[in-house]
């Protein structure tokens, strides 16, 4: 039986960040029937041959889901498709929405890890990203975690943001790791079109810090993480050892998925389709069609080469050499000669018996190393 | 041919850009049945496609309409266009040449220009007879009678022949043709002298070879006739003569006093050049018609293919360019930092302008073009004195003696009330005021010396700016003088660029270093490493900015649903750079180039 990894997104936060621009919406008034037709997609699963061997809950914010819904659809998923004995099972979460009801009921539902969008330890800087929640109600929410049972807890933090200094982004990082959690994912705020923040931008009214600050704070992050014993594993992600998140290393070793919702993607045999992004197209394509597919695209083995090294390549132990060779019949070093031997000599890149990976300055211009695997 | 000298015209028109010359013509040759009206594209004279749509002639042409005027006669009309941009004043003044008389279109809302004057007085000294035509009298700010009083004041011409004439609407043109008929005296020539034919234009055919225009100025001309080109003193046996029609349309004969064509499997137009004077071979003139000159190229610049592959299209593009251009001049060159290209020489900016459209618009190519520069005549301290039209051969300056620069008599026609700013912009621009004069109490004309290579720079777009574009110019070589000029190289991170160097006066030389290391500092996107931008003449370093180094290029996030998306963003920054050039270790943008070509 074919093992996936298995998306399932929910669309709605009760208040869209500045920065975000996700797929997700505060039209919660929807929620019902989305259920309804997302629980219609989780059934068309029945018989499909796959097995999950992860299953990741994001959005938007699953936790703004009743314990009902919740209930549902996680049940449907259970009956339809069959999930590995030891799959990882993790749900997006705001620390806004948490409870210790809802905790304990994923918990007791199989969900074996939480991934707690806490972004800044500062309120003032929570407030500037248009957060819902406040710090206390972060550590009083994993503290919850904790006493129902999650041992595999994520912390997503965000540095770069306006008004931050390199100083207050430090703080964050150690009253977090005071709790201890198992991963923690540190990303680079980016200004994306069509955000507050981009817009803001525009109008010249956000105080970012110098792009050598914003360094700094990345570089901080890795030297205390890896202080306190943290693998940094990807460009923005952290992790105890044996801790990494199994869902998204598929996606960086280019492994299948499948993404049910709203405008989730799904990469099955060499094809790349996603569904509706817009929750009512979506809803009624489900009621008319029972699927929601918007595009499907078959990927050219040259950009399946492409799209492999530059998500492998994300990873600081690099792109196996050989995984190329098995998947693609060739050797790596032979279809990207010039360009390794140049990213090399730019000091971009690294090469080891099996590996091929970035360098620390690699880190910092990934872009360009990944522009020269574009076909 | 029926028709005698006696009631043959031949005329051209002589307006400033979009005084509607274009419009004039089509409206005669609708008048006179020449072309019917369904045939009849607009501005059927202005061929290519480049001339219709800045509404300028870049190339003089011809055609023949028959006129039965009101005394009962058929007469038959030649017009000669001509082009109307300063850097083609010699092809005008050969226009001139062939014709007896001139209809001078002037504006009637805006007067006479700089360009217009200039050519009028050209035609006065080739003693033509000047028919005014006040038109676009159909506009509410028309003021005819200012515009009389102009040419009156101004040129001195009796405007009691004056024809008003709106040919947009067509009002007037009878009248203009009747002006023609009675006004223009017929040529003169004898058909019993040896054959003179004055070339004023030419253009290669691919059948025919290169055609030469002409104008009969004595004896004839008939098929398999063998005539001689008397600046060259090559022969040729004439394999077609024509008339235009306006298209070509063959005859038996051409005799004294008619315009039309002549082919002679001639392979290239250098040997068609305009001004020369065809004769018979076996019966030539003892003199050919006065007034021939090679044009010569004025400025020059590098073209290089923005993408190296292109190279041998950019020269066979050039090649085809220059079957029906004789002043286009083009030779190999290499730069450092471009690689393979041409040097490239034109009588003027504008004829560089052109060229570099057609390529880029009719052979589709993505050009990379250098600063243009004058020819500087450098006597070096051994007494030898070379021509530079090329910074890279630039001598070394403990080697120069002295440098001259051409220089031009300029001038300026413009409202009095924006002489301040145009008397400040020439000072700027080094130049020495000779006259002023008031034409009309509400416009004067400025004429200056100055140095070529400063109207070259952007006296055209200063001149438009300073002055809502009521400004109009005209000049012509005068002569070369002594002047200061230094090389201004531009290193990047220590290594010279090679295209990016200039000469400049020694005056000038800070003020436009600055001036192109702050847009170079624009341009230049940052990179890994930091980039010194430097200007130097020789090894002094007179400005510099520098380019911060990059401190990231890299996407916080890629999971399963952002693929596609940031798939594309890396193919775009893949794009990106590949239309970078090379310098060193510094990817060079395009716009780099273009920063040393103008300032704002």
């Amino acid at each position: 039986m074919k093992t996936i990894g298995l998306y399932i997104h929910i669309p709605f936060c009760i208040r869209k960040c500045n920065y975000c621009d996700f797929n997700s919406f505060e039209t919660l008034e929807l929620i019902p029937e989305y259920i309804d037709a997302l629980k219609r997609e989780i059934s068309n699963l029945k018989n499909c041959g796959y097995s999950a061997g992860t299953v990741y809950i994001g959005g938007g914010t699953p936790t703004v889901l009743t314990d009902n819904q919740l209930f549902c659809i996680l049940n449907d998923l259970y009956k339809n498709i069959n999930i590995a004995k030891n799959a990882e099972i993790t749900i997006e979460s705001n620390p806004g929405t948490l409870t210790l009801e809802k905790l304990h009921l994923l918990k007791t539902l199989g969900v074996n890890r939480l991934s707690i969008g806490l972004q800044a330890y500062q309120n003032s800087l929570l407030n500037i990203m248009g957060r819902i929640h406040t710090v206390e109600d972060f550590e009083k929410n994993f503290g919850a975690a904790r006493d129902v049972g999650f041992d595999n807890i994520n912390v997503d933090l965000i540095f770069g943001l306006p008004d931050q200094r390199p100083e207050d982004f430090e703080e964050t990082l150690r009253r977090v790791l005071k709790f201890l959690p198992e991963h923690i994912s540190c990303y680079a705020l980016s200004l994306e079109d069509g955000t507050k923040f981009y817009k803001w931008h525009k109008e010249g009214r956000l105080d970012l810090p110098s792009d050598d600050d914003e360094r700094k704070m990345y570089y901080k992050a890795i030297e205390i993480l890896s202080h306190q014993g943290y693998m940094h594993y990807e460009i923005s992600n952290f992790a105890l050892p044996g801790r990494e998140c199994r869902h998204n290393l598929g996606y960086w070793t280019y492994k299948e998925y499948l993404g049910l919702g709203a405008g989730a993607h799904s990469f099955i045999d060499n094809k790349r389709f996603y569904n509706h992004p817009a929750i009512l197209k979506y809803i009624e394509s489900i009621k008319t069609s029972s699927s929601a597919i918007a595009d499907i695209e078959s990927i050219p083995e040259k950009e399946q080469q492409a799209e492999f090294c530059f998500m492998g390549l994300r990873l600081l132990r690099g792109l196996n050499k050989g995984a190329f060779k098995q998947r693609f019949h060739k050797e790596i070093t032979e279809v990207y000669e010039s360009a390794i031997e140049k990213l090399k000599k730019q000091g971009l890149l690294e090469e080891s018996h099996e590996n091929l990976r970035l360098t620390a300055l690699g880190l910092d211009f990934a872009n360009m190393v990944f522009m020269e695997f574009m076909p | 041919m029926s028709i005698p000298r006696e009631r043959i015209r031949n005329f051209c028109i002589i307006a400033h850009i979009d005084h509607g010359k274009s419009t004039l013509a089509d409206r005669l040759l609708e008048y006179t049945g020449t072309i019917s009206d369904r045939k009849m594209e607009e501005q059927v004279l202005d061929k290519m496609e480049l001339e219709r749509e800045r509404g300028i002639t870049i190339k003089a042409k011809a055609v023949r309409m028959i006129y039965k005027a009101d005394d009962g006669q058929e007469y038959l009309l030649n017009l000669i266009d001509t082009p109307g941009h300063v850097d083609f004043s010699y092809e005008v003044s050969r226009s001139l040449a062939a014709c007896e008389g001139a209809l001078l279109v002037v504006d009637a809302s805006q007067g006479i220009e700089a360009q217009t004057l200039a050519n009028t007085y050209l035609a006065l000294e080739n003693n033509l007879e000047i028919i005014p035509v006040i038109n676009k009298i159909d506009l509410p700010s028309a003021e005819p009678e200012e515009a009389k009083r102009e040419i009156e004041e101004i040129i001195g011409l009796d405007v009691q022949n004056a024809v008003l004439t709106s040919a947009k609407q067509g009002l007037g043109i009878k009248e203009v043709l009747e002006a023609i008929v009675k006004f223009i005296p017929p040529p003169e020539g004898s058909n019993d002298k040896p054959l003179r034919a004055l070339i004023f234009d030419s253009l290669y055919d691919s059948y025919k070879g290169a055609v030469a225009f002409v104008r009969i100025m004595d004896g004839s001309v008939r098929p398999r006739q063998l005539i001689k080109m008397m600046s060259t003193g090559r022969t040729f046996e004439v394999t077609e003569i024509g008339i235009l029609n306006p298209d070509m349309q063959p005859v038996d004969r051409l005799e004294a006093g008619q315009v039309g064509y002549i082919a002679a499997s001639i392979k290239n137009v250098t040997d068609t050049r305009v001004g020369d004077t065809i004769t018979d071979a076996q019966k030539p003139a003892d003199k050919p018609l006065p007034g021939y000159r090679k044009a010569v190229p004025m400025v020059f610049c590098g073209m290089y293919p923005a993408e190296g592959e292109e190279y041998e299209d950019l020269k066979e593009a050039l090649g085809k360019l220059q079957l029906n251009d004789a002043s286009l001049f083009f030779e190999a060159e290499t730069s450092a930092a471009l690689g393979f290209g041409f040097r490239c020489g034109f009588l003027g900016l504008l004829h560089m302008d052109v060229v570099q459209e057609r390529l880029e618009r009719e052979y589709n190519l993505n050009l990379i073009t250098t600063a243009p520069s004058v020819v500087y005549k450098i006597t070096k301290t051994n007494g030898d004195t070379i021509d530079v039209d090329n910074p890279t051969n630039f001598p070394d300056p403990a080697e120069i003696a002295y440098i001259e620069e051409p220089y031009v008599d300029a001038s300026i026609m413009l409202p009095t009330e924006y002489v301040g700013q145009v008397m400040e912009l020439c000072q700027e621009k080094r130049g020495t005021m000779k006259t002023m004069e008031y034409v009309t109490e509400k416009r004067v004309i400025l004429r200056y010396e100055m140095p070529l290579s400063e109207i070259i720079y952007d006296l055209f777009d200063q001149l438009k700016s300073r002055t809502r574009g009521y400004a109009s110019l005209d000049y012509e070589l005068s002569g070369y003088k002594r002047s200061d000029m230094v090389k201004l190289d531009i290193l990047l991170n220590g290594e010279v660029v090679d295209a990016l160097s200039f000469i400049v006066h020694k005056d000038k030389a800070y003020s436009r270093a600055r001036q192109i290391t702050e847009k170079l500092k624009e341009v230049i996107p940052r990179q890994m490493f930091e980039i010194a931008i430097q200007a130097a003449i020789g090894s002094k370093i007179i400005a510099r900015e520098t380019v911060k180094a990059l401190r990231k290029n890299v996407l916080a996030k890629c999971y399963g649903g952002d693929i596609t998306r940031k798939k594309k963003l890396l193919e775009k920054q893949k794009e990106g750079k590949k239309r970078m050039r090379q310098i060193g270790n510094v990817q060079l943008p395009q716009e780099a180039f273009m920063a040393v070509l103008k300032m704002e």
